[in-house]
C-alpha cells in the first residue's frame, strides 16, 4: 500500500539526516520526499511517500513519531487530501515534432518554460497519475532529462 | 552572570546533581577540563584508560542507581571510542549523557585534526544527540539532554560541544522548566484499555507475566509482586529484569528464552494469556516467531509505542509507565487461584531446573552458585558477555532490582568490568562482582589501572576456560566441533584440524601476574574445594581482586533453544 505521510518537524540541521537514517537503518524504502519551511519558520513540513504492508507502515510511523524532532505526523491514507508534484521535462523537439508536443502540453495544461533549437523544457504540476500520463505521451519524442520535486500534500477542509 | 561555555557546563552538571564524571581529556575539551579541575571538590572525576571504559562506567553507574550516568571524551577518536558504550546503553534503555569536544565551529567539515562527525556517527546509537553551535544554547541543551535521557523510555543522549563554544561567553541562565514541544512521553495508561486488560486477566486460566527492563526503570518491583500474587500468575523475568521479582518465590519462573528456564519456555508455549510489561519480545526470548506462544492472547504494557506489535502482534496494547499502569490495573483485577496451571508449571520446573554436574571438577556454574550463596544475593553482580553471562543469569539470584547488570540487547563483550567500577562508585557500601570470561575481560582489562588507582574495591571472577566459550559451544553443537579461532592461548589459534579442545599450557596473559602488575590482588583457583574459601577471603580484601578460576574448558550452557527453533524445542543436554 502506498502511503503519503505528512510530518511537521523542527527546522534544524540534522533533522533530515535523522529521518533518512531511520529509513535506511530499518530497510524501509522512500518513494519520494520533499521538505520546505511552513508559515512558522521554526517548523518544516516533510512529505514522505512510502510503500509497504500495514505492519511495516505502522512501525515506520511509530519510529518517526519517536524521533525527538518530530512534532506531528499525519498519514493521508483514508484522508481526503490534495497531492501535487512538480515536474520539469527536457524533451527532444525539432521542427517536425514541435507542434505535436505543443498540443500535448496544451491538453495537459502544462507550460513551456524554455525553448531552443532541438529541445523544450516543459513544466507541469499535478498528482502522480497526471504526471505519469504526460510522461507516457512525451516518451516517444525522447525525454532527455527529468526533475521532480516529489509529492507534497495537504488535507482537504479545515 | 557572564560565564564561559566551560563554566556553564560545570554549572549545569551541578544543577543536574551530577556527582561523578567518567572520561579522558584531549585537545578539544581542554577548556572544560580546566573547569573540571576547579570543581574537583564537587564533582568526582574518574580518569579512565579508554573512552569505552568511561561510557560503560557511566552505564554501570546509571543501571545500579537509576540516576543519569555521565561521561566525557574529546573529539574524533575520543568520541568514536564512546560509540560502543552508547550503543550498549541505547539497546538496554539506560540513561546516560555523554559530552564530547568538537573542533572549533569554523573548522567543522574541514577534516581538521581529530575531527569526526560525532553527531552523525552516534545518531543511530543514541536516543537523541545535539551539536551546540551557539554558547547561548548550551545551558538549555544540557538541560534537555538530561531530561530526554531519563524520561519516557530512557536512553543515552550525546552533546557535542565545539572548543570555541567552550571558550565563548554569555549570560548564564538555568532553564528551570523543560518544554520540548515535540517530546511528550505518556506515563499513564488509557483507562479503557486497562479495564479491558483486567477483564482478560480475570477470565484467563493459564496466564503468564513476562516482564523486562521496564519494571526496573520505572521502579515497579513492589507493584509487580502485588499483581503477581493477587492474580496468582507466574512471572518470567528477562535478562534485563533479573532481580525485580524475589528469588525463590513460588511464582518466579526466572529467565525465559534461548538459555532460559525450561519451565518458563514451556509456560510461554502453553499459556492462554501473556501479560508483557516493559519487555520487547526480543528474538532471544521468543525463539521462532511463528511458533511462539500459539495459544496465547497477548497484552503488552510498554512506555514505548514502537515496542508494541513490532515482533509479535498484540491483542491489547497499553502505552504507559509500568508502575502507573500496574497500580491502576490492581484496582480492577480479581483475586485468583490458578492452582492447576501452577501445578503444571511446577512439574516442568522439577523436570528440568537450571542445573549442572555436581562432580569434583571445577565447573563455572558451581562458582556462581557459591557467589550467590555467600553474598545472599545482596551483591551487585555485573557480567561480561557469553557463557559467563548466561550462567550468571541462571545461577546468581539477586534479592533486589539493579543488582544484576548485563549488556542484554547489544551483547557487548568488555562491558562488565568498567560497568562494575561505575556501580561500585555509585554504591560504595555494596559488594560488586564482575563475572567475566577470559575473553571478555581482555576487552577492557586496561581499566584495572582506573580501579586500583581510585581504590575501587571490585571483585573480578574470571571463569577461565581458555577460549571464547560461547562461540566454541556453537561450533561444538552446530559446526561439528570444528573449533575455528576460539582458543585464546595457542600460538596458531585453534583450527578445525584439532578435534577436541584442550587447554594450552601457555597462559597468555597470566591473569594473576597481570593483576599484580596493575597493583591489584591476583588469585588463581584450580580446584573445586578451594572455591568457597577463596571467595570468602577475596570479599574481605579491601582492594581490587582478580580471581582466575581455571574451569572446565568444554562446559556448555544449557538448556538451549537453538537459533530459529521454537521455545519448546529446548535442548537440555547433549546426547
Amino acid at each position: 500500500m502506498r502511503h503519503t505521510i505528512s510530518v511537521l518537524v523542527e527546522n534544524k540541521s540534522g533533522v533530515l539526516a535523522r529521518i533518512a537514517t531511520l529509513f535506511a537503518a530499518r530497510g524501509y524504502n522512500i518513494d519520494s520526499l520533499s521538505v520546505g519551511e511552513t508559515d512558522d519558520p521554526s517548523i518544516s513540513r516533510m512529505t514522505i511517500v512510502v510503500r509497504g504492508d500495514e505492519k511495516i507502515l505502522e512501525q515506520v510511523e511509530k519510529q518517526l513519531n519517536k524521533l525527538i524532532d518530530i512534532i506531528k505526523l499525519n498519514d493521508f491514507l483514508n484522508v481526503e487530501h490534495v497531492e501535487r508534484d512538480l515536474v520539469l521535462l527536457k524533451v527532444k523537439a525539432d521542427k517536425s515534432t514541435r507542434n505535436e508536443i505543443l498540443q500535448i502540453v496544451d491538453i495537459f495544461r502544462a507550460k513551456i518554460v524554455d525553448v531552443s533549437t532541438n529541445v523544450l523544457i516543459i513544466e507541469m504540476t499535478g498528482d502522480e497519475e497526471k504526471i505519469q500520463a504526460l510522461l507516457n505521451m512525451l516518451k516517444p519524442f525522447g525525454i532527455k532529462e527529468m526533475a521532480r520535486t516529489g509529492i507534497i500534500a495537504m488535507a482537504r477542509g479545515g | 552572570m557572564i560565564k564561559t561555555g566551560a563554566e556553564i557546563f560545570i554549572e549545569c552538571l551541578l544543577k543536574e546533581n551530577v556527582k561523578v564524571l567518567f572520561g579522558i581529556p584531549g585537545g578539544q575539551v581542554l577548556p572544560i577540563f580546566d573547569k573540571i579541575f576547579d570543581a574537583r571538590d564537587k564533582i568526582k572525576f574518574v580518569l579512565t584508560r579508554h573512552e569505552q571504559g568511561a561510557g560503560h562506567m557511566a552505564d554501570g553507574y546509571a543501571r545500579s542507581t537509576g540516576d543519569v550516568g555521565v561521561c566525557i571524551a574529546t573529539s574524533g577518536p575520543g568520541a568514536a571510542n564512546l560509540t560502543t558504550a552508547l550503543a550498549t546503553a541505547n539497546m538496554d534503555s539506560i540513561p546516560v549523557v555523554a559530552f564530547t569536544g568538537q573542533v572549533v565551529t569554523t573548522l567543522i567539515g574541514n577534516d581538521a585534526f581529530q575531527e569526526a562527525d560525532t553527531t552523525g556517527i552516534t545518531r543511530p546509537v543514541t536516543k537523541h544527540n545535539f551539536l551546540v553551535k551557539d554558547v547561548k544554547d548550551l545551558a538549555r541543551t544540557i538541560r534537555e539532554a538530561f531530561y530526554i535521557a531519563k524520561t519516557g523510555r530512557p536512553g543515552p543522549v550525546l552533546v557535542d560541544i565545539p572548543a570555541d563554544i567552550q571558550r565563548a561567553t554569555t549570560e548564564f541562565v538555568w532553564p528551570e522548566k523543560v518544554d520540548i514541544r515535540s517530546y511528550k512521553p505518556v506515563y499513564s495508561g488509557h483507562i479503557g484499555q486497562i479495564k479491558k486488560v483486567a477483564d482478560m486477566i480475570n477470565s484467563a486460566k493459564q496466564p503468564l507475566l513476562y516482564v523486562g527492563g521496564g519494571i526496573v526503570s520505572s521502579d515497579a518491583s513492589t507493584e509487580l509482586l502485588k499483581l503477581a500474587e493477587k492474580i496468582h500468575t507466574p512471572v518470567t523475568t528477562t535478562l534485563m529484569a533479573i532481580g525485580c521479582f524475589p528469588p525463590d518465590h513460588p511464582l518466579n519462573l526466572y529467565m525465559p528464552g534461548m538459555h532460559g528456564n525450561y519451565a518458563a519456555n514451556h509456560a510461554f508455549q502453553n499459556c492462554d494469556l501473556i501479560i508483557a510489561i516493559g519487555a520487547r519480545f526480543d528474538d532471544r526470548v521468543t525463539g521462532k516467531l511463528s511458533a511462539f506462544a500459539p495459544k496465547a492472547k497477548i497484552i503488552h504494557i510498554d512506555i514505548d509505542p514502537t515496542s508494541i506489535s513490532k515482533n509479535v502482534m498484540v491483542d491489547i496494547p497499553i502505552v504507559g509507565d509500568a508502575k502507573n499502569v500496574i497500580t491502576e490495573l490492581l484496582k480492577y483485577v480479581n483475586k485468583k487461584n490458578n492452582k492447576d496451571w501452577l501445578k503444571k508449571i511446577s512439574e516442568w520446573q522439577k523436570a528440568n531446573p537450571f542445573s549442572y554436574k555436581k562432580d569434583n571438577k571445577l565447573r563455572p556454574q558451581y562458582i556462581i552458585d557459591k557467589i550467590s550463596e555467600i553474598t545472599k544475593g545482596e551483591a551487585i553482580v555485573v557480567t561480561e558477555v557469553g557463557q559467563n553471562q548466561m550462567w550468571s543469569a541462571q545461577f546468581y539470584k539477586p534479592k533486589y532490582p539493579r543488582h544484576f547488570l548485563s549488556s542484554g540487547g547489544l551483547g557487548t563483550m568488555g562491558y562488565g568490568f568498567p560497568a562494575a567500577i561505575g556501580a561500585k562508585i555509585a554504591n560504595p557500601k555494596k559488594t560488586v562482582i564482575d563475572i567475566a570470561g577470559d575473553g571478555s575481560i581482555q576487552m577492557n582489562i586496561q581499566e584495572l589501572a582506573t580501579a586500583v588507582l581510585n581504590n575501587i574495591n571490585v571483585k573480578i571472577v574470571i571463569l577461565n576456560n581458555n577460549c571464547l566459550g560461547m562461540v566454541r559451544q556453537w561450533q561444538e553443537m552446530f559446526y561439528k566441533k570444528r573449533y575455528s579461532a576460539v582458543c585464546l592461548a595457542k600460538p596458531n589459534g585453534c583450527l578445525a584440524s584439532e578435534l577436541s579442545f584442550k587447554r594450552s599450557p601457555l597462559m597468555i596473559p597470566d591473569f594473576v601476574k597481570l593483576a599484580e602488575a596493575y597493583g591489584a590482588v591476583g588469585i588463581r583457583v584450580t580446584k573445586k574445594e578451594d572455591v568457597e574459601n577463596t571467595l570468602i577471603k577475596a570479599l574481605k580484601i579491601e582492594k581490587t581482586v582478580v580471581m582466575d578460576f581455571l574451569v572446565e574448558e568444554e562446559e556448555n550452557v544449557f538448556p538451549m533453544v537453538p537459533a530459529g527453533a521454537a521455545l519448546d524445542e529446548i535442548i537440555t543436554s547433549l546426547a
